[in-house]
């Protein structure tokens, strides 16, 4: 089957084609049958991508000013903020992380449930933004989580971050659910292999006697 | 009026007559269970966006509209998504426990839900102490709610599990009290009698003062019972981040979610059923034209329709006001609501033993 | 000012005091580590000097060895005085703690201790604050090597206990302290909660429902701004004032320009004044409004929430029209403001000054009236007049204790002096209080730019500076009243590009630090409305 156009209302398919993920999909195409259950499944999660409520600086303020009364997210179906991780589908960087943080933050995408995606927003969720040369910055979140979709500005603007969780839509919406593993990520995005017992633990000596 | 037992008792003759009776019986049980499965899939679907519809008015909002034409099948689209979505297993859980507890929620939902009388002959369980059963069946949840709390190995779930239990424990009282007050004066606790006691006139203006004094604790005690905002403590966001259910993913939680906003329907139906005269038209005494008109309507309606305002009504009070502390929910039921309905209550027996009802 | 120096060299002989530059400049005097520890009590009790506000508590690597600088005032006298003292040795440097009598040095040594690595003799709790416990060597130092602390993706194993250093015979020894007790039951809430307002850690004991304890953490949004701040030129570190907390952009960035300004000896246009003044009030209103959203929100009435954010949006309208950003302007430059006014500026303005008031009135029928609220919040979290100057708070929440401390009336700067308005003033000093003062002020800032709006001077927007931007060598500090209290810029400048040392007085490090009285003896409910009625930011917090 041929490499389906997603389509999203109000928002051209030509300005999703700059983006490798899909030409890897083109090489291969779909089956029939899985291609059209996927896209069915892939209809429902994109849209229905629950965020995580959380934001650590700036950009949680627009994140929260993008959810409100005049650009209202819920109009896509990304209504109901979760403020548990295993609930949320996508966890919207919205801010500086820094070496404290690090760990937190891993801790919440692997606590979330798969399918999960990651938006960095911000220069700082990127690239460590303004703050790139202090002792205490995480130079860009994808050090630590792999990220599905890169929104710049410091702040973003709220029709910026819209555009980018619409473009995060159509980017889940050409996933394969059948067949093949849900997503692949490349190679430099793998995570540093860490075994439970040394996941991080927010507490003292006593969290884990029981 | 139209009668739904003439559709049902004509599908049981047709396959009396061509199986033996317990082969009828089997097969009529797996028919209902079906279609209540599927029913109470579509009513969660339905609140779920209304919800989200109503609660956009209040914040001045649009709420979902890009998703089918005004947004209609968002919910499809989130029941697809939480349906593949990921079920995590958690270390140094309960295993037992934790799976079992949504289950215990959504089957005690599902028990309740069974018993509203949709319409005329449209009811599934029907029996002497049909209301009893209904109060019975739905405080089942409360048990879910707890092992939850209690399985998750999460200290915010066990906060919020505990907390809905006083909660729910408290509020039962008032539930039942207030209900107990209506049966006083229907003399019945039999659903469908309740309903018919109600063809010349609702409950509520029946047995005047005590009724709506008994309907407003309902409404405050019914909404607590569902752990909705103001009395959402037990998932308080703010505080608990999601309370019991923190630490389910997946359809397991997809289940307290949908389990939520049907037990809010079931309490709405409950109030329309006890109060509002179930499927029954609106009929005054002596109007004898408008009472005609009124039965054209189908039953089915009447039901829908009553039940809705009382749905929006308690989603009215969700996105008005702040929350509760736990403290100010437990004075409120022991201290005020309780009292309240025992003289409530004593005083119905005194206007119905006098007759000073209508 | 003479009898204080004449105090103060009576107790501690060795003083030395510094040559004053200006008139009503503030008593700067250096002392040895010893002398200070004979001085700090009578500092704070002695009647003629009664120092009961300490305002900031600055960490410094002063070359050869770190020391700290305080600096006090006080209330009743109305005097300030600025102490200069170096530690003894930079391997083992020691200070004694004026955590005893001033509640907020508690947490300022902390963070000296953090950031410098200084001992205080006799603090009760002497752990990092901001920093990983695991986190090797003290950054602010000049010698700091950032290469030894990689990014870590394990554990950080909070610590169970905590160190007092204890002066005997001539040494000090380390004592342990556990924080909390085996068998207590510790809820972590945050670094990721919904009611932390960003990441902050509080681990909170609890005997059910009840607050026995909290412990704060901060750190998890530390950027090192004060450290990135030497390497940068004075217009570059402009730019770092708006993401301290970025909800009083302005009236931060006026800060470091007005202190930049008043270094260089540099006139700002009046033009540039009234614009600033402007921008600042409509920064309080925004900043407010937004307070009463999260409140709303924290207390569970969801609502509100976004009639909030509605009218908020309206602000961020006029600040994007004139400066181009919504959240983040930078629109404050040294000697003026970048551009000058959109020609729209004027009548947007007077038309959300005359829209607000009727919103507010919906928000106090929607909200204020309400039963539920009322009960939540009187009463609660009560904080008292005394322990608002104790712990340093300042802004609304010490306002809605009774402490008058609004910098635009009691130490005026930019032309606040020449637009009326009332300090709202509120006594319970509880969370409807602190609830209650903001609303207030939101209407004291409107009748400002109502007063302004008229009279903006023709003119340049912005003075003529140098290329480069040198400051003389010396110390200079300023203050201004942002949205949460008092925000100070310190600068060190030792005659270069580059600031030796630029610390900022975050006016959110004494709300946190209150958090523990304020919520002890509470429910769990109530640590998180008493969190909201301080409205602390959490980037401010950690800088």
């Amino acid at each position: 089957m041929e490499m389906r156009r997603p389509e999203i209302k109000a928002f051209p398919y030509d300005e999703f084609n700059d983006n490798e993920y899909i030409e890897t999909l083109r090489k291969n195409g779909v089956g029939v049958i899985a291609g059209n259950l996927d896209q069915l499944i892939n209809w429902g999660r994109s849209n229905s991508l629950w965020p995580l409520t959380f934001a650590t600086s700036c950009c949680g303020i627009e994140f929260m000013s993008v959810g409100a009364a005049r650009y209202d997210f819920a109009r896509f179906g990304f209504e109901v903020a979760r403020a548990s991780p295993r609930q949320a589908d996508m966890i919207m960087v919205a801010g500086t992380i820094v070496n404290k943080m690090a760990p937190v933050l891993y801790r919440l995408y692997e606590q979330m449930a798969d399918p999960k995606y990651v938006i960095a927003m911000g220069s700082c969720a990127i690239s460590g933004g303004p703050f790139t040369k202090s002792y205490n910055v995480v130079q860009g979140v994808d050090k630590i989580i792999p990220v599905d979709v890169y929104v710049p500005g410091c702040p973003p603007r709220p029709e910026a971050l819209l555009y980018g969780m619409m473009q995060l839509q159509r980017k889940v919406k050409v996933e394969r659910f059948f067949g093949e593993v849900n997503r692949k990520e490349p190679k430099s995005h793998r995570l540093p292999d860490i075994r439970p017992e040394e996941m991080p633990v927010l507490a003292g000596k006593y969290q884990d006697k029981e | 009026m139209f009668d739904f037992s003439v559709v049902t008792t004509w599908i049981d003759e047709g396959l009396r007559r061509i199986m033996p009776e317990a082969g009828a019986i089997a097969v009529e049980c797996v028919i209902i269970g079906v279609l209540l499965l599927a029913v109470y899939a579509v009513f969660a679907l339905v609140l779920i966006l209304a919800e989200r519809k109503v609660c956009a008015a209040f914040q001045c909002r649009l709420g979902p509209n890009r998703v089918g034409p005004w947004g209609l099948i968002q919910t499809v689209a989130d029941m697809l998504k939480i349906i593949t979505k990921e079920i995590i297993s958690i270390r140094h859980v309960d295993r037992f426990l934790h799976n079992l507890a949504p289950f215990l929620v959504i089957i005690a939902s599902l028990l309740a839900f069974a018993c509203i009388p949709f319409a005329k002959g449209l009811q599934i369980l029907d029996f002497n102490v049909g209301i009893l059963f209904m109060i019975a069946a739905s405080s089942i949840g409360i048990v879910g709610i707890l092992l939850a709390g209690w399985s998750s190995n999460n200290k915010f779930s066990l906060i919020g599990a505990m907390r809905s239990g006083a909660q729910m424990i408290s509020y039962e009282l008032s539930i039942g009290l207030s209900i107990l007050t209506m049966v006083v004066l229907a003399g019945t606790m039999q659903i469908s009698r309740l309903v018919e006691a109600q063809g010349d006139l609702w409950f509520i203006f029946k047995g005047h003062i005590p009724a709506c004094i008994a309907f407003i604790v309902y409404l405050i005690a019914g909404t607590a019972e569902t752990n909705r905002g103001p009395f959402d403590l037990p998932e308080a966001e703010s505080e608990l981040t999601a309370g019991y259910h923190t630490e389910y993913s997946g359809m397991h939680f997809g289940f307290y979610y949908v389990a939520e906003f049907v037990n809010m329907f079931i309490v709405a139906a409950i109030a329309t059923t006890v109060f509002l005269g179930g499927w029954m038209p609106l009929h005054i005494p002596g109007l004898d034209g408008f009472n005609r008109i009124m039965d054209y309507i189908p039953s089915l309606f009447w039901f829908l329709g009553k039940s809705a305002l009382m749905v929006f009504v308690i989603m009215w009070f969700k996105w008005t006001f702040p929350r509760l502390r736990i403290d100010q929910l437990i004075h409120l039921e022991w201290k005020y609501l309780l009292p309240l309905n025992l003289v409530n209550l004593i005083a119905m027996v005194v206007i119905v033993a006098l007759g000073w009802h209508f | 000012m003479s009898t204080l120096k004449a105090l103060i060299r009576e107790i501690c002989p060795n003083a030395v005091f510094q040559e004053q530059e200006k008139e009503n400049a503030p008593l700067q005097v250096g002392l040895q580590a010893g002398e200070l520890a004979r001085l700090i009590q009578p500092l704070h009790d002695h009647d003629s000097m009664r120092f009961d506000y300490l305002e900031d508590l600055i960490g410094m690597d002063f070359g050869e060895k770190p020391g700290v600088i305080y600096r006090l005032y006080s209330t009743r006298h109305k005097h300030s005085l600025v102490i200069e003292c170096q530690a003894e040795s930079r391997e083992k440097p020691e200070l004694p703690t004026l955590s005893h009598l001033w509640a907020i040095a508690n947490f300022y040594e902390r963070e000296v201790f953090d950031f410098f690595g200084i001992r205080f003799i006799g603090h009760p709790d002497m752990r990092r604050l901001f920093l990983r416990s695991d986190h090797v060597g003290f950054p602010l130092r000049k010698d700091y090597d950032p290469s030894s602390n990689p990014l870590r993706l394990e554990a950080e194993n909070l610590p169970d206990d905590t160190s007092v250093f204890v002066e005997h015979d001539g040494k000090t020894e380390k004592e342990d302290h556990a924080v909390f007790d085996k068998d207590e039951y510790v809820v972590n809430i945050g670094p990721q909660h919904p009611a932390t307002h960003g990441v902050l850690h509080f681990q909170v004991s609890l005997q059910g429902e009840m607050v026995k304890k909290v412990d704060v953490h901060c750190g998890y949004i530390h950027r090192g701004i004060e450290k990135m701040c030497e390497s940068m030129t004075y217009p570059q570190t402009l730019a770092m004032t708006d993401r301290l907390d970025y909800l009083s952009a302005h009236q931060n960035r006026h800060a470091l320009c007005a202190c930049i300004e008043e270094a260089l000896g540099l006139e700002v246009p009046r033009r540039a004044q009234y614009i600033r003044v402007l921008m600042d009030e409509l920064s309080r209103i925004q900043s407010h409004l937004l307070f009463y959203a999260t409140f709303c929100m924290d207390l569970g009435a969801l609502t509100p929430f976004f009639y909030g954010f509605r009218d908020r949006e309206k602000i961020l309208d006029i600040f994007e029209a004139t400066t181009g950003g919504r959240l983040i302007q930078n629109y404050n430059v040294i000697g003026g403001v970048a551009r000058d006014l959109h020609p729209d500026f004027i009548k947007k303005t007077r038309e959300f000054v005359e829209y607000l008031p009727t919103v507010l009135d919906e928000y106090h029928q929607v909200f204020t009236n309400n039963v539920i609220f009322r009960q939540r919040s009187q009463g609660i979290g009560l904080l008292s007049k005394e322990q608002a100057l104790s712990f340093g708070v300042t802004g609304p929440t010490a306002r809605a204790s009774g402490l008058a401390c609004d910098l635009r009336k009691h130490k005026p700067y930019s032309i606040y002096e020449e637009v009326l308005f009332k300090e709202v003033l509120r006594y319970e000093g509880d969370c409807l209080d602190r609830y209650l003062v903001r609303m207030e002020e939101i209407s004291q800032s409107l009748s400002i730019i109502e007063q302004l709006l008229d009279k903006i001077p023709q003119g340049d927007h912005c003075a003529k500076t140098k290329p480069v931007i040198k400051l003389p060598e010396g110390r200079f500090f300023k203050s201004v009243e942002t949205a949460r209290g008092e925000f100070g810029v310190f600068i060190e400048s030792r005659g270069e590009k580059y600031p030796w040392r630029l610390k900022f007085r975050p006016p959110c490090l004494p709300l946190v630090s209150v958090i523990e009285t304020l919520a002890k003896g509470n429910k769990i409910a109530d640590l998180i409305a008493i969190g909201a009625s301080l409205d602390y930011v959490v980037p401010d917090i950690d800088r």
